[in-house]
């Protein structure tokens, strides 16, 4: 548009802009903030400006009134501005042991989790990426149906195959395998299994999508050379889809780290991660400057992957 | 990169496959179960749909989610496509760099995090502004910030790969850079913002745990609803109703998928034809 701006001004007083004057002038020159502003301000306030009253309420103190928490900022009667900062909270945070176990609780789980999704997401992405075009879209489409159905639904779903008279039981015990059911609900085996199963198409589509761009000349160069294809998968193909395996990685990680339904719904009581946490917090102990801390404390633990991803998706739009 | 893949990729891919469709295949197939007992097979009955229609409170949640996702949806599409033409189209502006961070961001932002500072913004602007008060207005807003962002994602990308020549063909020939853009791109883009609609209107009839913090007393969604039922075991009801929903996101699916597949295809022709 920088552009146009330019070829419009070079034309000077000829184009239909000029004479029709004012208003079009007006649009032609600021025409861009209309369209700029209304996302950017949105964003502003209802995404970002959000963190700020998080962080604002994390130094207040609980308070039995409507809402639940004391003031911040507040004006004395002799009119002046009083700032009550309570930190409270954050040393509450250290003191309890709960909220530093349940955070490395998480982070173990995403990332066990992330990997067991790698594991069985990176052969699938390249069994994709080996079909033929019209096989690809179609696998395309059956990898993001469970992406697009409702989440809590297939939490719920899967329940019903791993319950102690689910599906898979009812087949061991009738098969013989086992003589009575197994315990899969409220493990920790079930978490697992929920969170794979739940975010398993974030990781396989961003790792199609590096390998069916990959280069197949480059595979059959390492072949000609004298390379196994095994050896040629670990030189060429694994460092090449390296921005799609951090790019899955970082989208299975980071959201499963902050998971609430699948621990709730499928973990047992040790099942303690910190989206949990910050849940029972907030809408059992009606806690909210507690919550508002460990929420901005544990953003501030995700602002790392967070600027990964950020990193390569910004990279990926470039190229 | 076209090549035959050994069995074991195969096999993997196809359990994969497997494994994300078992359980939601499961659940569709005990929906019409007629005994009470998930694990038991009854025979065929269709009696769980029917109870659904009685349901006060379900059909109630129901009503809400949906008027939530067609608002929050509408919303985020034309905020979303705005921000999409903005990044694609405005190389250097001010403030582009936070609109890039603001519109990938939720993409990552575990929900947990969103709906707690989103509802302790609208607390505070309640306290200071009188407005809104907590129900479908909040739970509409929180919506539309997360739905604007997967909009702008796939807009932004579809937008990036048309031809920009032929908007400017269009201007040289005397169209306005508006009408340009609405007569020879917006065609072109119109796939991606129908399939993003369509997203974002799954998305927000999905979710769950933004809006349990931003909804207030009075105003519950239908996965709020759901979760409270499934909290406390498998019950037919929502069985029946977990299917039928299932069955209307997948449909919604592969319709925006064939559009999106049909376009491509045309515009490949199209393209072709330009060569030729």
């Amino acid at each position: 548009m920088r552009a146009t701006a330019g070829t419009a001004g070079e034309r000077g007083a000829g184009t239909p802009a000029a004479r029709r004057g004012g208003l079009a002038l007006f649009v032609e020159r600021y025409g861009r903030w209309l369209i700029i502003l209304p996302p950017l301000l949105f964003l502003v306030v209802f995404f970002l400006i959000p963190f700020g009253f998080a962080l604002k309420i994390s130094f207040a103190e609980a308070a039995l009134r409507i809402p639940p928490f004391s003031d911040v900022f507040s004006v004395t009667p002799d009119h002046r501005w009083h700032l009550s900062l309570s930190l409270a909270n954050y040393k509450y945070l250290l003191t309890d042991e709960v909220y530093a176990v349940s955070y490395l609780y998480s982070i173990r789980t995403a990332f066990f989790s992330t990997l067991c999704c790698l594991l069985i997401g990176y052969p699938m992405a390249y069994a994709m990426a080996r079909a033929s075009k019209a096989t690809q879209s179609i696998l395309m489409l059956v990898i993001i149906l469970p992406f697009w159905t409702s989440f809590l639904l297939r939490v719920y779903a899967l329940e019903g195959i791993i319950r102690d008279q689910g599906l898979l039981n009812t087949a061991l015990l009738w098969l013989g395998v086992i003589d009575h059911p197994l315990k899969i609900m409220r493990t920790t085996f079930a978490v697992y299994l929920g969170i794979v199963y739940s975010y398993l198409p974030f990781m396989v589509l961003p790792l199609y999508a590096t390998l069916e761009k990959l280069d197949q000349t480059l595979l059959e160069a390492a072949s000609d050379l004298g390379s196994r294809p095994w050896q040629a998968f670990l030189d060429v193909t694994l460092p090449l889809s390296m921005p799609g395996v951090i790019a899955g990685s970082m989208l299975v990680f980071i959201p499963a780290i902050g998971e609430y339904v699948i621990p709730a719904l499928l973990g047992g009581p040790d099942n303690l991660m910190i989206g949990r946490v910050l849940w029972d917090e907030f809408f059992a102990n009606h806690d909210w400057p507690v919550a508002a801390a460990v929420a901005v404390a544990f953003l501030v633990l995700l602002a790392g992957p967070i600027a990964i991803h950020q990193h390569y998706r910004v990279r990926q739009l470039e190229h | 990169m076209e090549r035959r893949s050994s069995p074991l990729l195969l096999t993997v891919l196809c359990l994969g496959i497997a494994f994300l469709y078992l359980p939601m295949v499961v659940l569709v197939a005990f929906s019409f179960n007629a005994s009470a007992l998930a694990s038991v097979w009854g025979g065929f009955s269709t009696q769980w749909y029917v109870e659904l229609v009685g349901n006060r409170q379900i059909l109630g949640a129901a009503a809400l989610s949906l008027e939530v996702a067609a608002l929050a949806s509408t919303g985020a599409l034309v905020l979303g496509t705005l921000a999409a033409i903005a990044l694609v189209r405005f190389t250097r502006f001010r403030g582009r760099l936070l609109l890039t961070g603001m519109v990938n961001a939720p993409l990552v932002m575990p929900e947990i995090i969103t709906g707690i500072t989103q509802l302790l913004l609208f607390v505070s602007m309640l306290q200071l502004l009188g407005w809104p008060s907590r129900g479908m207005t909040t739970i509409v807003l929180a919506h539309v910030a997360f739905c604007t962002a997967y909009v702008t994602v796939t807009v932004q990308s579809r937008l990036a790969s048309a031809d920009r020549s032929l908007e400017e063909a269009a201007m040289d020939l005397g169209a306005t850079p508006f009408r340009a853009f609405v007569d020879v791109t917006l065609p072109i883009i119109a796939p991606a913002l129908v399939s993003s609609w369509l997203l974002s209107f799954t998305l927000s009839l999905d979710d769950l745990v933004i809006s349990s913090f931003v909804s207030g007393p009075r105003s519950s969604t239908l996965p709020m609803v759901i979760y409270s039922k499934v909290k406390l075991g498998v019950s037919p009801d929502i069985n029946a109703l977990a299917s039928l929903i299932i069955t209307i996101v997948g449909a919604c699916v592969l319709i925006a998928g064939y559009l999106v597949r049909r376009a491509e295809r045309q515009q490949l022709r199209d393209s072709q034809l330009a060569a030729g």
